[in-house]
């Protein structure tokens, strides 16, 4: 009995776990050399990008008779899309010939050994030379080798309620100078403005990346600070920027400047705010990305042919004012062949198609991207896209990257997690980051950290 | 001999079946774990051997530490006294009712537990979520709510795991007490036994064995509950307040591409489940005197 049931027991078990733990690639395609298939992310409302897919695809079969392109599109948030992926390129009869792949997790996918160079193809591709510096660099591996074509990258910066700031009594257009005059600023509004929000940065587990990348980062590399340094090739620790960026986290909630702590840790705040909040002008202060406009065009998820009127852009400022001043950072997209495609010639042919000035050019007006072929970038028609292209085209003389590194995505858990702990006032900054240090030696190995950051 | 062989012939494709599908797979979890598997970066290309690192890193772990604490919270309430004590009261208080309350209580309870996992965990969402049922009724009664799944997650996705669970322990009670010859329970009758003596002494034990197997399979539902919980909270509420086990073992799976790691974590899981189904056959295994 005793045999019996434990053994019952522990097959119970295993199984739930097998099929949790074990999603190994399934099902399988019956795939010949001239179909090639092409995979990307699909969430939420907008199909800017099938659309545009959908006439690369016709485009491609009209050129090369007898060839197939096959849309696959899957849908996902962004975790579950690398994930999916990843699973897809383990087996060739699952592999796709193109990937969309996030430029930082390009190195890790590099390093695990799905990709493929595509050095032979851009060697013959003369458009290559009208590639971006930064761009080209984006897809680039350790080995020196470029693994993914960019299409185009953001940049971030803050956005601001012009209609909010005249209700409270202050000056348009709105240039802070260091946090201290975006924290003076929410106040105010605050105060003058109460039915409104001030400030959002995003912040906590439920935004993901957006709290990392648009809230943090975009902090802390505006101090003294960065998350690695690439000269020791180490984690930074115990850096003080770290502690000023979780305190300015601190008053933002502590004083109910921004969102509630609730409110921040709902999975949909992303979509709140760019769909709901600035629309509704509900928001003073938003300190967000490139891309908003996505959102309020035509095709977008919120029609709102009024926010450039409404809506006003400014840098973000660094801690005190030091130089450079301003402060942005970067990340992007790019089109790479997996290691197991059937048929990469083919799969090389459609890249250089959506690549090319003309499609480019069409790509980033529609999906609010900033662009990185400088040809493209020249283009009256890019720059008249839309009334932010200009100031956020010029955030890239300052922009930086995220460590593309694999262990960039625990890293980021973690300090998602300390200013979960800063905003819901469970820890202290000082408290805050001193866990996130030994995480972070706990992740990368206590060698691999430093104290210094530049 | 060769009649004996001939006979189990038809049984190899299901045995064959068997071995592919459901043995293969167990193995594989087995293997996964003591290597650095990963979806992504250097563990995804060779699966290097790592003995029990992947455990040893687990332990030193406060998020584990508080996923393994959780998950005996969860199971502990919504399982071993929620789901487990109220299906036996309503098994009880069945047995003497009439056949009108019976059917109408019975498809009640067992709507809940037929309904898909993600419909109930959607509908426990509008109920205890801040603009939720449970709050408005509250305000009616004015007494002060409170966002449930914010500030109290663990115990929302309990409230709701019982809900949906309570049905199964009904049915096996039910069934259990059905089968208790009436006379016994006359006789006790007779002999003076009432109310709450008579169940303590007489009937409980003769469901001893159902007990037993009814706490064990809930134990066993509940530690896997995974869908109901990601559903209502997400990856484990506010400060991973409601992150149990398969929660994290996801997280660390498929958002970290940690594979071996997160199968190092399934197979404690696994074994969590094991000391329970022990600790059950120890309290209640009927022994040879009882039978």
């Amino acid at each position: 009995m005793r045999l019996r049931v434990l053994a019952s027991a522990m097959v119970c078990g295993v199984m739930a776990v097998a099929a949790t733990a074990c999603g190994g690639g399934a099902g399988s395609d019956d795939s010949n050399d001239k179909t090639i298939k092409i995979a990307y992310q699909r969430w939420g409302a907008g199909r800017v990008m099938d659309t545009f897919l959908e006439d690369m695809k016709k485009d491609f079969e009209k050129a090369n008779t007898g060839t197939k392109v096959e849309l696959v599109p899957i849908v996902a948030s962004e975790n579950d899309y690398y994930t999916k992926l990843q699973l897809m390129m383990r087996s060739p009869r699952t592999a796709p010939d193109i990937v969309r792949e996030d430029t930082f997790l390009i190195n890790s996918d590099i390093q695990a050994g799905y990709l493929r160079p595509l050095d032979p193809y851009l060697s013959k591709w003369e458009e290559w030379d009208q590639f971006e510096g930064p761009a080209k660099e984006a897809g680039k591996a350790q080995d020196g080798k470029v693994y993914g074509v960019t299409d185009g990258t953001d940049t971030r910066g803050l956005w601001y309620n012009k209609k909010i700031f005249a209700k409270a009594g202050f000056p348009v257009p709105w240039e802070p100078k260091n946090w201290d005059e975006i924290l003076d600023a929410a106040r105010t509004i605050k105060q003058q403005v109460p039915d409104v929000m001030p400030l959002n940065v995003f912040s906590g587990k439920a935004a993901g990346e957006a709290s990392a990348m648009q809230g943090f980062e975009m902090l802390l590399y505006g101090t003294e600070d960065t998350l690695y340094n690439p000269q020791q090739k180490k984690w930074v620790t115990g850096a003080k920027g770290f502690e000023d960026s979780l305190d300015f986290i601190k008053t933002v909630y502590g004083e109910k400047l921004g969102p509630t702590p609730k409110q921040a840790l709902n999975k949909q705040i992303q979509n709140t705010v760019s769909a709901d909040w600035m629309p509704k002008q509900e928001l003073a202060i938003n300190l967000d990305g490139s891309w908003l406009p996505n959102t309020w065009l035509k095709t977008g998820a919120k029609p709102w042919p009024q926010w450039s009127k409404v809506l006003g852009t400014t840098p973000m400022p660094t801690q005190n004012g030091q130089a450079p001043g301003k402060v942005s950072l970067s990340g992007g997209w790019t089109w790479a062949i997996p290691q197991k495609s059937v048929s990469p010639d083919l799969a090389w042919k459609l890249i250089e198609q959506m690549g090319s000035k003309e499609n480019n050019l069409r790509f980033v007006n529609e999906n609010a991207q900033i662009a990185v072929r400088k040809d493209v970038a020249g283009e009256k028609a890019y720059l008249e896209a839309q009334p932010t292209v200009k100031f956020f085209t010029d955030l890239v003389s300052v922009t930086q990257y995220r460590p593309a590194l694999p262990e960039y995505p625990k890293i980021s858990n973690e300090i998602q997690v300390a200013m979960e702990q800063v905003m819901t006032g469970q820890q202290q900054p000082g408290a805050a980051a001193g866990t996130y240090d030994k995480a972070v030696a706990g992740i990368v190995g206590e060698d691999k950290t430093t104290q210094r950051s530049k | 001999m060769l009649r004996r062989a001939t006979r189990g012939l038809p049984l190899v494709p299901s045995v064959g079946l068997l071995l592919v599908f459901l043995a293969g797979p167990i193995l594989y979890c087995f293997y996964a774990a003591f290597t650095d598997m990963a979806l992504t970066g250097s563990g995804a290309t060779g699966n290097e051997f790592v003995g029990f690192d992947n455990f040893a890193k687990a332990f030193s772990e406060p998020a584990f530490a508080n996923a393994v604490f959780l998950t005996l919270l969860f199971t502990l309430f919504s399982a071993v006294l929620g789901q487990n004590i109220l299906g036996m009261i309503i098994a009880f208080s069945m047995r003497r009712t009439n056949k009108i309350v019976r059917a109408v209580v019975g498809s009640i309870v067992i709507g809940a537990w037929v309904l898909p996992e993600i419909v109930a965990a959607y509908m426990w969402t509008a109920v205890l979520g801040d603009e939720g049922t449970l709050n408005r009724v509250l305000e009616f009664l004015r007494i002060p709510g409170q966002d449930w799944l914010y500030s109290n997650p663990i115990l929302a996705v309990s409230i709701a795991n019982v809900w949906r669970g309570t049905a199964f322990s009904m049915l096996v009670y039910s069934a259990a007490l059905s089968e208790i010859p009436s006379e016994i329970e006359e006789a006790a009758e007779v002999d003076g036994a009432t109310g709450w003596w008579r169940v303590w002494h007489v009937t409980l034990p003769m469901i001893r064995r159902s007990i037993m197997t009814n706490l064990m399979l809930i134990t066993l539902q509940t530690l896997a509950v995974f869908g109901l919980i990601y559903a209502m909270v997400g990856e484990g509420g506010a400060s991973g307040k409601a992150q149990t086990l398969p929660i994290y073992m996801y997280e660390q799976a498929f958002k970290f591409s940690q594979i071996g790691y997160g199968t190092a974590v399934a197979l404690i899981l696994l074994l969590v489940g094991a000391i329970f189904s022990l600790i059950y056959m120890r309290l209640l295994n009927p022994g040879k005197e009882a039978t």
